[in-house]
């Protein structure tokens, strides 16, 4: 697995990639020279790789000190030294709550991240390596939702509670541990509904789920957000709130094997410091992948 | 969360007031607020580029350096030119006279594509037309179904073709199906895939060509950030589309996206989708886009939120005994639970130009909390203490502080609170005296 998802970032990318991300590597064949130019197009490439205006200027202006104090000798230097940088602060002493047991993991998200798909991975991944997984579908609210989780749990072998399209999901959370209970599971992963985390309402009522899992739950919780790559500055707004309502333990990156780079994710990491446990580069089971900070970093700087 | 680009231009322009003309310099500075305010909207940073300096060439004309607020001219000009850019006026659907009319929707996973789907359908059916779904979306787990039950919700016949059927065949099938079940529109949800890949865009072409479609609508997520003009490009490309349908500006995000899709590919954004109901379609209007890109409230989609979350007849009876001066803990409750469904005070207040230019607001020291608890207080009284206040004892008020674990000050503060608004409610009501402003009621400060 070594290099793989580096390779895969860089593979099959094809034209649309070549156009705008291999940017720093245009960057290195206009030569090695720190001039303007080149801090304002390296500026341009963090910014096109979502990683906020206000963190890339903070980061570029910090460069630019430490390449004269440290007498960078060329833009390779620089680069190299940004990665290092980025890798410094995306890594933090976080326990990988996915590999420790028993436990009951709730995953969260606004829609269209991938939380039902990330989950079914994870289900899938952990009951080949022998554990006993219980699945439980307390997304009631999007048409099929359940059905999708019915098919992950066919593929991965493994139990999931349901709950009628309509119900109230901390109810369906409340079987499934009752379930989980009764059968010993040392990994339950509980499903929710996305939600956009400016509906008070729904949070709210993701708020209740938590509180009935944390009260029903004899494995320790962990709130696992599944965060997509695409998105733009609005990804860190989506943390901070999802953090507020429930505390999040740790961050999904989904979508990496497209064009974009998921540089939101350095600002979450920075602003709340909740670590990236999983990335996402492709849509086959071991495509979920662990996340290494330097390789995610080299990546982002496209090296 | 960001700074809107009025409160950025006052600090640059503030800092002029007294001299005289404005100095190519002081353009220069206002025009790097324009470029962090776009960056922030995750409008596209080369889109951002030629916009600044097509804006900056028109600053330094005569328009801006002669004016006597400079600050606002300017703003007038990034709005006007941002609106321009996104399309002028809304841009409707154009469908053929054939029958059935075809509209073929495309997009990444995860955008939105079925909803999408759905909601057109209804929004078609409103206007008269009788859409048939097919789903053609044979890759993603459980797609099918989903558009299968959005469907029945809406009344709306769904086309599926036979397991592991070739979806360029499920689409002309589906157009088939429309023309035996005497349908007028159909409309094909494609599959996506979680990038932009060979595989998708060959198949949506051969669909394309397959079924002719009158219209060929690209779903973006307004959330996407940077990534949003490699996505566009690529389907402009592989594809060609007509019009985008940009999804969950329901949320709080700026919408960048918008600006860069249009200025990227030239297509118009004619849909706006804001809400999971299927009946959250709306034409898309650049001018109310342009503003929210800005971070300068959007008061029309407020005045439509607050009509959405309203229950109608809650506060046409509530109204009616404000009038009568009845007005009741149970009215409050009820406006309460109103104003909360809008979302966060904070979001709502945002909404509102200007109003992050207010201290309270920047500190956010609006007490949500307060609500909350005001909420709670009231609902640990009786119906009859709801009704008439005046009966609550001071047994009643520590049975109420304990039920709604509030303090009995609290309790106190709130009934005389009360008390007092119905008071001004009655002056009002009699004609003397001014109409109240604002209730005074904990958490809810001034009038805003």
């Amino acid at each position: 697995m070594n290099g793989s998802w580096l390779q895969r970032l860089t593979e099959g990318l094809g034209r649309t990639r070549e156009q705008l991300s291999g940017q720093l590597n245009v960057l290195m064949r206009r030569g090695p020279d720190l001039d303007e130019e080149f801090w304002s197009e390296l500026e341009d490439a963090l910014i096109g790789a979502d990683m906020g205006v206000t963190a890339v200027t903070e980061i570029v202006e910090r460069l630019r000190d430490s390449a004269a104090r440290r007498a960078l000798p060329d833009a390779e230097a620089v680069i190299d030294h940004l990665a290092e940088e980025i890798a410094a602060e995306l890594t933090l002493d976080a326990e990988d709550f996915l590999e420790t047991s028993p436990v009951t993991v709730l995953l969260v998200g606004v829609n269209g991240t991938g939380k039902t798909t990330t989950l079914g991975k994870i289900a899938k991944q952990a009951s080949d390596a022998g554990r006993r997984v219980l699945l439980g579908s307390a997304d009631t609210f999007r048409a099929a939702a359940d059905e999708q989780l019915a098919i992950w749990s066919e593929r991965a072998g493994v139990p999931v509670v349901r709950g009628e399209r309509g119900t109230d999901p901390a109810a369906v959370a409340f079987d499934t541990l009752a379930r989980a209970r009764e059968t010993g599971a040392d990994l339950v992963l509980i499903d929710t509904a996305g939600r956009l985390h400016t509906k008070t309402d729904l949070m709210e009522e993701l708020a209740k789920v938590r509180r009935v899992v944390e009260r029903e739950s004899e494995a320790p919780v962990r709130v696992l957000m599944v965060l997509d790559a695409t998105t733009g500055q609005n990804g860190l707004v989506q943390a901070k709130r999802f953090d507020e309502t429930l505390g999040l333990d740790g961050i999904a990156l989904t979508k990496l094997d497209g064009t974009a780079k998921g540089g939101i994710a350095l600002a979450v990491v920075r602003e709340l410091g909740v670590p990236v446990l999983r990335i996402g580069v492709g849509e086959g089971v071991d495509d979920l992948r662990p996340f290494v900070a330097a390789e995610f970093a080299r990546a982002l700087v496209g090296r | 969360m960001f700074q809107n680009l009025s409160d950025r231009l006052k600090q640059v322009f503030d800092k002029l007031s007294g001299r005289g003309r404005l100095s190519e310099a002081d353009v220069d500075a206002a025009m790097r607020e324009i470029r962090m305010a776009l960056l922030e909207a995750d409008v596209n940073f080369r889109v951002v580029k030629e916009f600044v300096a097509r804006v900056r060439e028109r600053c330094l004309g005569a328009e801006v350096t002669a004016s006597l607020t400079p600050g606002q001219t300017v703003v007038k000009i990034v709005l006007d030119e941002l609106t321009d850019l996104m399309g002028g006026t809304e841009s409707r659907l154009v469908l053929s006279g054939r029958i059935p009319a075809v509209i073929m929707v495309v997009g990444l996973q995860g955008s939105g594509k079925t909803t999408a789907t759905a909601k057109l359908a209804n929004l078609l059916r409103k206007q008269g037309r009788s859409p048939l779904m097919v789903a053609a979306d044979v890759y993603r787990p459980a797609a099918i179904d989903q558009l299968e039950a959005l469907g029945r919700e809406l009344d709306v016949p769904v086309y599926r073709g036979a397991e592991g059927e070739d979806p360029v065949r499920i689409a002309k099938a589906g157009v088939k199906e429309a023309v035996a079940r005497m349908r007028d529109t159909v409309i094909v949800d494609t599959a996506g895939r979680l990038h932009v890949d060979e595989q998708m865009m060959e198949e949506a072409a051969l669909i394309k060509a397959a079924v002719k479609p009158d219209q060929v609508l690209l779903v973006v997520d307004s959330m996407t950030g940077q990534d949003a003009v490699n996505v566009a490009s690529a389907f402009a490309e592989r594809v060609d589309f007509d019009g985008v349908v940009l999804t969950k500006l329901d949320g709080d995000s700026r919408g960048g996206a918008a600006l860069s899709v249009k200025a990227v590919t030239g297509k118009p954004v004619k849909f706006a989708s804001l809400g999971e109901k299927t009946d959250s379609l709306e034409p898309f209007h650049p001018d109310r886009m342009a503003r929210r890109i800005l971070g300068m409230g959007d008061v029309v989609s407020l005045i439509e939120k607050a009509q959405e979350v309203a229950d109608e007849t809650e506060l046409k009876e509530a109204g009616e005994r404000l009038r009568k001066a009845e007005f009741t803990l149970d009215d409050f409750l009820i406006q309460l639970r109103q104003v909360r469904k809008m979302g966060s005070l904070s979001d709502v207040l945002a909404m509102l130009p200007g109003a992050k230019g207010l201290k309270a607001i920047r500190e956010s020291d609006i007490d949500e909390r307060a609500l909350d608890r005001t909420t709670a207080i009231i609902t640990s009284m009786t119906a009859k203490e709801r009704a008439k206040p005046q009966v609550i004892n001071g047994s009643r008020r520590e049975r109420i502080a304990r039920g709604s674990g509030a303090t009995v000050q609290e309790v106190n503060q709130l009934l005389a609170q009360f008390a007092q608004a119905k008071k001004l409610l009655k002056q009002f009501q009699g004609g003397k005296g001014k109409r109240p402003r604002g209730m005074g009621f904990p958490g809810l400060g001034g009038p805003f």
